[in-house]
C-alpha cells in the first residue's frame, strides 16, 4: 500500500513537473519567498555590501538583463536530496545546488526562481532560454562543453552503485559479470559510463528521474541503481534497506551550466564561487547539505581542477 | 549534413521501430480478443457479466494511459505480484487492456447495428444462440466495425509511445536515447516519420480491406 501511495505521489510530481515545464512558471516562482529561512543566506550578500561588490564583476549584457528581469531563473533537480530537493511540506527547494543559486542571485541583487530540470532537459532548457543557469548535479565534460559553457567545478562527485542491503553485488563489475539489470537516468553521463564499464545496452533500464529508478530497485525491476554518489546517498537516506557500495569508478566534476555566449555570467559565477571558497561559505554549504549523508569532513573546494 | 546523426544511429532507431511494431501488433491482437469477449458479455451476458463489462470499459477508457502503465509497472514487479520486470511485457499488458476498452465499444456498436430481424430469422431456422452469434451476427458486424477499429489501431500505434516512460525500448525511447547522447533533436524527426509510416500503412491496408468487405449497395 505504501508503494501505491508513493506511486501516486510520483505521478503527481510528474504532472507538476509537466505543468511547470509548460512555459509559465508561477508555481516555481512561489517556491522561494524572500522571507523564507532557506533563502536568507542569499540576503546576507546583497549587491550593496562593499565586500561583495569589491571583487565581483558588475557589468555585462547578461547581468544587466537578469537585473532588469529582477530574477535569476535556475534549473535544479526537485528529487535529489542534498542537492536539489523540493520539500513536500514547505514547498521550498533545498540543497547545495539550490543554495548556490541563492548565493548567485543574492550577489546579483535579484530573487532566485526555481524550475525543475531533469537530466534530459538540462541542455535544452538552457538553449531555449527557459532558464538562466542550470545547477542540477550536472557533470562538466568535453561533449557538453561543445553545447554549453560551464562554471568552475563546484563539487567533485563519483559514480557508485546503490543496491538492496541483502544484495550479493559489491561493485559495478559484479553487476556486469552477473548480467543483471541496472537502472539509471535518461540523458545522464551515468548511462554512458555504465556502457563503458561493460553493462549491456539491453540491461540498462532508464528513467526520467532517479526517484523512479529507486522505486524500480525497490520493486525488483532492476538489481542496482548507478549514478553519482552525491545522488545515491540521498536515495539511500530516503529508502530504508538500500545502501551505496564500492569505490567510485568515475570522476564527475559538477559545474553550473550556462548558455554559450554569456561570458559575463560565467565570469560572474566563477567570481562568486571563488569568493565562497575564500570566505568559508562553500564549506558551510557542504556541512549543511552533504556532510550529514557522507559523514566526511569538507574537502578543499575543487574549483580549479 | 542533415540526417547524418539519424543514419549513424540507425541500428538503434530500427531496433526501436521493430519493438514498436511488435508492441502494437501484439496489443492489437489481444485487444481484439478482449473486445469480442467483453462486447459479447455486454450485449448478451446476464446482469453480472454485463455490469462487469461496463466497469472494465468505463475504467480503462476514462483514466490516463500513462498512470495505468506506471501502476502496472509497480504492481506486476517481482517484489509485488511477481509477474514480470520486463518493461515490454508490462507495456503489452497495459496497452492491451487500455485499447481493449475502446475495441469493446467499437465492436458493441457493430453488433447493435445489426437488424434484430436477422437474429429472429436465424433463431427461427433452429440455430442455437452461439451459432447465431458466430454465423450470423459477427460476420455482419465485422464489416461495419472495420473503420472504427482502424481508428482504434491507429490510436494504439501512437499511444504505444507512452510506454517509453516506463523504460520500454520502443521507437520514442530509442529516439530520445540517441537525441540525448548526440545533443541533437534530429533523431526525433526520424521518430516522427517512423510513427507516420506505420499509421499511414495501416490506413492504406484498412482502405483496401474496407472495399473488399463492403456491403453491395
Amino acid at each position: 500500500m505504501r508503494r501505491l501511495v508513493a506511486l501516486l505521489m510520483a505521478s503527481g510530481l510528474l504532472l507538476a513537473a509537466c505543468s511547470s515545464g509548460g512555459g509559465g512558471t508561477p508555481a516555481a516562482g512561489s517556491l522561494a519567498p524572500a522571507g523564507s529561512p532557506a533563502a536568507s543566506p542569499a540576503g546576507s550578500a546583497p549587491a550593496g555590501s562593499p565586500a561583495a561588490a569589491a571583487s565581483l564583476p558588475t557589468e555585462g549584457p547578461t547581468l544587466d538583463a537578469i537585473r532588469s528581469a529582477g530574477k535569476l531563473v535556475c534549473g535544479v533537480k526537485f528529487d535529489v536530496i542534498a542537492f536539489g530537493f523540493r520539500n513536500p511540506t514547505s514547498g521550498d527547494v533545498e540543497g547545495f545546488d539550490a543554495d548556490l543559486c541563492r548565493e548567485i542571485a543574492g550577489a546579483l541583487g535579484v530573487e532566485p526562481e526555481f524550475v525543475e530540470a531533469i537530466s534530459a532537459n538540462r541542455i535544452p532548457f538552457l538553449q531555449e532560454d527557459r532558464v538562466d543557469i542550470i545547477a542540477s548535479t550536472m557533470t562538466r565534460n568535453e561533449e557538453r562543453l561543445g553545447q554549453i559553457d560551464f562554471s568552475k567545478i563546484y563539487y567533485l562527485a563519483g559514480q557508485k552503485i546503490l543496491v538492496k542491503s541483502d544484495s550479493p553485488h559489491q561493485t559495478v563489475d559484479d553487476l556486469v559479470a552477473a548480467g543483471v539489470k541496472v537502472c539509471s537516468g535518461q540523458g545522464s553521463t551515468s548511462e554512458t559510463n555504465l556502457l563503458d564499464k561493460g553493462v549491456a545496452e539491453a540491461n540498462l533500464v532508464l528513467f526520467a528521474t532517479y526517484s523512479e529508478a529507486a522505486q524500480a530497485l525497490l520493486d525488483g525491476r532492476c538489481d542496482a541503481v548507478s549514478t553519482d554518489d552525491s545522488i545515491l546517498f540521498g536515495l539511500a537516506q530516503q529508502n530504508e534497506g538500500l545502501e551505496v557500495r564500492g569505490e567510485a569508478f568515475t570522476q564527475e566534476p559538477l559545474g553550473i551550466g550556462i548558455k554559450k555566449g554569456k561570458e559575463d555570467l560565467v565570469a560572474f559565477i566563477d567570481a562568486v564561487l571563488d569568493q565562497m571558497a575564500a570566505n568559508g561559505r562553500w564549506a558551510e554549504l557542504y556541512d549543511t547539505h552533504i556532510k550529514p549523508y557522507t559523514g566526511e569532513e569538507a574537502p578543499e573546494p575543487p574549483l580549479d581542477m | 549534413m542533415f540526417g547524418q546523426i539519424t543514419i549513424e544511429n540507425l541500428d538503434y532507431l530500427v531496433q526501436g521501430y521493430v519493438t514498436t511494431i511488435a508492441l502494437s501488433l501484439g496489443a492489437m491482437v489481444v485487444a481484439l480478443i478482449i473486445g469480442c469477449v467483453v462486447a459479447s458479455f455486454r450485449v448478451w451476458g446476464g446482469r453480472v457479466p454485463s455490469s462487469a463489462a461496463v466497469f472494465y470499459v468505463e475504467f480503462f477508457r476514462n483514466t490516463p494511459l500513462l498512470i495505468q502503465l506506471f501502476f502496472f509497472a509497480v504492481v506486476l514487479a517481482p517484489n509485488n505480484l511477481g509477474i514480470t520486470a520486463d518493461p515490454f511485457l508490462v507495456a503489452l499488458i497495459g496497452l492491451s487492456l487500455y485499447t481493449g476498452a475502446f475495441a469493446t465499444e467499437a465492436i458493441r456498436s457493430g453488433i447493435l447495428a445489426i437488424d434484430p430481424g436477422q437474429v429472429e430469422a436465424a433463431r427461427s431456422l433452429g440455430l442455437s444462440q452461439l451459432a447465431t452469434i458466430r454465423l450470423v451476427v459477427l460476420p455482419q458486424a465485422i464489416r461495419t466495425v472495420v473503420p472504427p477499429l482502424g481508428n482504434v489501431a491507429s490510436a494504439l500505434i501512437r499511444n504505444s509511445s507512452v510506454a517509453s516512460a516506463i523504460g520500454t525500448r520502443e521507437l520514442l525511447f530509442m529516439g530520445l536515447l540517441v537525441a540525448n547522447r548526440t545533443f541533437s533533436l534530429e533523431p526525433l524527426i526520424g521518430v516522427l516519420l517512423g510513427y507516420w509510416s506505420l499509421t499511414l500503412t495501416l490506413s492504406l491496408v484498412l482502405g483496401r480491406l474496407e472495399r473488399r468487405l463492403a456491403f453491395a449497395r
